[in-house]
């Protein structure tokens, strides 16, 4: 039934938004390691 | 890491598929809501042990370890309490019942929340040792809050949402096979959240070290 | 200076502060006024219905009066920086922890006393089980919450929004007790059941928690 696919989804979602929210963190930490190397010029 | 991935999502959707069931195909929610749970679980002691580690030694490693685990923990208990309403909706025609193991594992999610809001609004470094202590409280608590909840049912018995008497054997093996690839999931999640961890730190302490040598490069 | 000793200075030292200044008091006294009254809005019980939801209003304020009166334990220590005196001194932090523990416990259970006939009155409220069973049920109960909430408390001081981190941190963890209080004073107003199981549990928890309170306060002070 559409319940079944409803607490699929609604697992993989939750998970998703998690693994997002780490990439999201993952690519300011990136930003910020490229400013710092540019202010560094060493 | 792909490998693993790979390897766990084809279990997944191969297993998950086959064993019908009686209560019709809904029922299938079960192979994804009880790994989740077990899985949360797993993770909560997990920082129960990394908390207590750090209170003896305090090893950075642990401070990280305790918060990945309790946030992934969080994550999996998040999924417990929705795959729950929404399997007992069409099964019980009910979307909560206050019974033992639900209403604990809101509890548990609760505690572990405040944790990492704790956390988050603490400021300066003794962040690691007051949310370590924390833990110790939450994890101590957890058989108090399932013993009283226990007493509250008995007193105010609710529907019943048993796990079903016997498990078909064959089942059970979907549904280890489902805790398996969950486990791996969460190992992989856990440890790159790790990772992000572990560089944010070093970012900090260099961008700290700097902060201090700037005036003198200056000038 | 022995430990007891310590205590027992520290915490006449809040009373005596407390009595002067009556801040904490009352303030609590008409938080828990105003919550009696704003339920009684809301609900309005035949006696029988009373009897089995006092229980739940009851403990609810006094627990929102319990939080009112923590937020304030550990404000004026650290505007007078006796923190720092405590840290340095080779007084045990234990002796602190009891000593401001005694103190919020006496602050609440004198509000109880205050607010129970109120209550009494409001809800017309009469104990169909054993009444006097309510004694150790508020003790425990009492206790339980102001153990933890001002280890809370503590902890709490360093961080943003400190006034809500308490509540945050503290209900979670006290549902098991907070449950047993509801219980056992609903079981006992309504003679359906003995407390006596709930007022085990109160008793482990308390045993529990003070324990881990004792044991961890003093890395939590020299944490700060």
């Amino acid at each position: 039934m559409t319940y079944l696919y409803a607490a699929y989804a609604a697992t993989w979602i939750i998970h998703l938004v998690y693994l997002g929210s780490v990439l999201i963190g993952y690519r300011r930490l990136q930003r910020e390691i490229q400013d710092m190397a540019r202010k560094k010029p060493r | 890491m792909t490998l693993a991935l790979l390897s766990y999502a084809l279990y997944e959707a191969l297993v998950a598929a086959p064993t019908e069931q009686t209560m019709g195909d809904v029922q299938r929610i079960f192979y994804y809501h009880v790994p989740s749970a077990w899985t949360a679980f797993l993770l909560f002691l997990i920082n129960f042990v990394a908390s207590v580690y750090y209170l003896i030694r305090r090893s950075d490693r642990a401070d990280i370890i305790a918060l990945v685990s309790a946030e992934v923990g969080v994550v999996f208990c998040t999924v417990v309490l929705v795959t729950g309403p929404i399997w007992a909706r069409p099964v019980w025609g009910i979307w909560w019942t206050w019974d033992v193991r639900l209403t604990t594992t809101l509890v548990l999610w609760l505690i572990y929340v405040a944790y990492l809001m704790l956390r988050r609004f603490s400021s300066g470094s003794q962040t690691p040792l007051v949310a370590a202590v924390l833990a110790v409280f939450g994890a101590l608590d957890v058989p108090l809050v399932y013993f009283s909840i226990w007493y509250f049912r008995t007193q105010h018995p609710s529907p019943v949402i048993g796990k079903g008497g016997s498990l078909d054997p064959r089942m059970a093996h979907v549904l280890l096979i489902n805790w398996a690839a969950f486990l791996c999931f969460a190992f992989l999640v856990c440890w790159s959240r790790y990772r992000l961890e572990r560089v944010r730190r070093d970012v900090e302490e260099t961008q700290a070290l700097e902060a201090l040598l700037e005036p003198r490069s200056v000038s | 200076m022995s430990a007891t000793s310590i205590t027992r200075a520290t915490l006449f030292k809040d009373l005596r502060l407390e009595w002067r200044s009556k801040d904490a008091i009352n303030a609590m006294t008409f938080f828990s006024l105003l919550v009696v009254v704003i339920f009684s809005f809301s609900f309005n019980p035949t006696a029988e219905e009373s009897r089995l939801i006092a229980g739940g209003l009851v403990w609810v304020a006094f627990l929102f009066a319990a939080v009112v009166a923590l937020n304030q334990t550990w404000a004026r220590e650290l505007r007078n920086q006796v923190l720092d005196a405590y840290r340095v001194s080779p007084a045990p932090a234990e002796a602190l922890f009891l000593a401001k523990a005694l103190g919020n416990f006496l602050f609440v259970t004198v509000l109880e006393i205050v607010m129970t006939p109120l209550f009494v009155v409001f809800y017309r409220l009469r104990p169909l089980g054993t009444g006097w069973q309510l004694i150790p049920v508020a003790v425990l109960g009492t206790w339980a919450l102001v153990v933890n909430g001002t280890f809370f408390a503590a902890m709490s001081i360093r961080t943003r929004s400190r006034e809500i981190m308490l509540p945050l941190l503290l209900f979670p963890i006290s549902i098991p007790a907070l449950i047993a209080m509801v219980e056992g004073t609903t079981v006992i107003l309504t003679g359906d059941a003995s407390p006596r199981p709930l007022i085990v549990l109160l008793a482990v928890y308390d045993v529990v928690f003070t324990t881990v309170s004792l044991i961890l306060f003093e890395k939590v002070l020299h944490a700060e």
